[in-house]
């Protein structure tokens, strides 16, 4: 009955409405304090099975802790799933081989990027196909400064900052233009950034790219895999959270009035010019920093490695992800590293007229984004909420649950 | 007290003369009621005073101040509020969300704030979230607070819209046929809304309407509107009985004409 007769609201701007997020954190940072100490202080050579006992035993505990807590609150057990979640994560590195590793700190690159794009697209409603520019944008700031002597401290927040603007200038069409007119926009644009990176030899060093070397902060280097597993970790939750802030606050509720009718979001006091380019900054400030890391990641960049396929990468990443949750980013960004993988691993074994197709991997990337939009417009965080909520209802569910009322007649928009 | 003041207001839309010198006052604390045919200009006066669209010529004060020039952006800030005829709900987003867009205007976090939410963010969000319980005790939406309003049946949507524009805690508040596609039942639940709003809020309604017994039941003042012209201004049981409106209404007798 806590749906009828709500008192207390401060839960609703919670992280987990039904508590725990406090402890979640300190867990947290004690796991990360456990496996430092362990890592230097261990009096024998720990190895891979030896780590994963201390994170299952760490998990009970932690698990245990945040359910005690949660035990009488309808739902409460976000907090758990994510605790665990998170054991796991910081528990990697010493687990997983180098291969795996690097590959879930590129899912972590990709979210951070898809973060930034499911805040324009699903929330704001507004397409882009120029995100590449932006992660470009980051790539290049980050690299070029770091070429100059600075180390991260500098380089993320001016890859941030720089992406950011150039978001706001990529925004402006957007004041004037709605769907595939937009979309086509921002694509010319991501053509005239690639074209300037690889022109601008002085500078950028053209077609050639250039090299980039280990990044530090503050004297510390992040010089192996595992190190910037943690940094890309870290600046992933960051990012995370700040998305999820914004939805919680009036600028995300601005953004799906904007998404939903502009003309009730004006009549509501959305000035919809400063929200639409704020969410074009946010979001591209997202892919700056996501593009930072992706250089620091790769040590070497060109124009090629930002493409339009980026772009529709990025697209591919949010639509099949899901947009109406930033779940959907970690799902998304799974999909577009896993992929590829499983069709280069395939491609041996198939009859080579098939394999050795040149546009096999673009060809199937669309195909999976027709089936999931004609079959799962919701993504895989759609599915996933589906599967949920069967087994939460089970037996009772009925195949309708999820169908829309169709909408009513909506008024001439005032345009 | 004259709140909100029209004068010789017009908007013309190429040839058509949508709304061609229309004047009227709305004093404080009253329930003042549109109405007239179909293509009267009803609904167009409301885009006037919402700033959606642009008067060819005419003045809007409210509360003394010219607002002719305001951006429609602002409007709500001033405490002007209004619901759509067709109902212009944000279609993805829960109850909750929705109302809590109304709270909009009196946001006094920035954006750079909500990146982080902080004590001062959260505590802002508390009180709107104290608001807006009020207006869901008021309008009695607590079975609909989760629900997205896409999942919603019409008679609910027409309350939850209603409830947004109060969330904006208006001084004024234009509602453009409250009771289009209502039951009779949902109709009644309006009128008594409605008068509530007045009396016990204290806001004042102005509204445009076709039902006749809502317009008689609850409003102070009428103005009849025919082809974008006033025909007729007063209480309801004298517009109704005056001969512009029945013959706006009912149209003239061809045959006795000739």
């Amino acid at each position: 009955m806590r749906f009828l007769f709500k008192t207390g609201y401060a839960q609703d701007t919670r992280l987990f409405p039904f508590g725990g997020t406090g402890r979640f954190w300190a867990g947290l940072a004690l796991y990360a304090a456990i496996l430092v100490a362990l890592a230097h202080y261990a009096p024998v050579a720990l190895n891979a099975t030896h780590w994963l006992a201390v994170a299952i035993v760490y998990a009970v505990v932690f698990g245990a802790v945040l359910l005690r807590q949660n035990a009488d609150g309808e739902g409460g057990h976000a907090a758990f799933w994510y605790g665990l979640l998170g054991v796991g994560a910081l528990s990697a590195p010493f687990v997983l081989d180098l291969y795996f590793l690097s590959q879930i700190t590129f899912v972590y690159v990709y979210a951070i990027a898809g973060v930034g794009l499911i805040l324009l697209l699903g929330m704001c409603g507004q397409i882009s196909l120029g995100h590449a520019a932006f992660m470009a944008c980051g790539a290049y700031t980050a690299g070029l400064l770091q070429a100059q002597g600075f180390d991260l401290l500098v380089t993320l927040p001016a890859a941030i900052l720089l992406s950011a603007a150039l978001g706001v200038v990529i925004g402006l069409p957007a004041l004037r233009m709605t769907g595939i007119y937009l979309a086509f926009a921002t694509y010319a644009f991501a053509f005239i950034v690639e074209e300037v990176l690889a022109r601008w030899d002085g500078l950028t060093g053209g077609n050639m790219g250039f090299v980039l070397s280990d990044p530090s902060i503050l004297g510390y280097t992040f010089d192996s895999e595992q190190k910037m597993y943690y940094l890309a970790m870290a600046l992933f939750v960051l990012t995370l959270l700040a998305g999820l802030n914004i939805r919680r606050s009036s600028t995300g509720r601005a953004f799906m009035a904007i998404r939903d009718s502009e003309t009730a979001a004006e009549a509501m006091g959305v000035n919809l010019a400063v929200y639409k380019t704020t969410a074009f900054a946010i979001s591209a400030g997202m892919a700056g920093l996501a593009g930072a890391v992706y250089a620091h990641l790769l040590f070497f960049i060109s124009p090629e490695g930002f493409t339009i396929f980026l772009s529709i990468n990025l697209l591919v990443l949010a639509v099949i992800g899901g947009l109406a949750s930033m779940h959907g980013a970690v799902f998304g960004a799974a999909f577009i590293v896993v992929l590829p993988q499983l069709i280069s691993l395939t491609k041996d074994s198939l009859p080579p007229v098939v394999g050795q197709l040149p546009g096999l991997e673009s060809g199937i990337f669309g195909l999976v984004i027709i089936l999931f939009v004609i079959f799962e417009p919701m993504g895989i965080h759609g599915r996933w909420m589906k599967i949920k909520t069967y087994f939460q209802l089970f037996p009772l569910y009925k195949r309708g649950t999820f169908k829309r009322q169709k909408s009513y007649m909506v008024s001439e928009k005032n345009r | 007290m004259t709140l909100l003041d029209v004068e010789n207001l017009a908007v013309h839309f190429g040839g058509i003369k949508a709304v061609d010198g229309v004047g009227f006052g709305v004093d404080k604390g009253e329930i003042f009621t549109i109405i007239g045919p179909n293509g009267a200009g009803k609904s167009t006066i409301f885009n006037l005073i919402s700033r959606i669209y642009e008067p060819t010529s005419g003045r809007i004060r409210f509360e003394g101040k010219d607002i002719t020039a305001v951006p429609a952006h602002r409007v709500a800030g001033l405490g002007i509020a209004r619901t759509f005829q067709n109902i212009e709900l944000f279609d993805m987003a829960t109850v909750l969300d929705n109302m809590m867009l109304g709270r909009h205007a009196h946001r006094r976090t920035g954006m750079l704030a909500h990146l982080f939410f902080g004590p001062r963010t959260r505590a802002e969000e508390l009180a709107h979230r104290r608001k807006v319980e009020e207006v869901i005790d008021f309008l009695d939406l607590q079975h609909y607070r989760d629900q997205m309003i896409a999942n919603l049946p019409y008679g609910v949507r027409k309350v939850v819209e209603l409830g947004r524009a109060l969330c904006t805690e208006p001084k004024i508040l234009l509602l453009d046929e409250p009771s289009s596609g209502l039951n009779v039942e949902e109709t009644e639940d309006m009128s008594f809304w409605i008068s509530d709003i007045k009396n016990i809020l204290g806001i004042t309604v102005v509204m445009v309407e076709h039902d006749m017994n809502l317009v008689n039941e609850v409003s102070d003042r009428v103005l009849a509107l025919n082809y974008g012209r006033v025909i007729a201004a007063g209480t309801p049981a004298e517009v109704q009985a005056h001969p512009e409106v029945i013959r706006a209404y009912l149209g003239t007798d061809e045959t006795e004409a000739a």
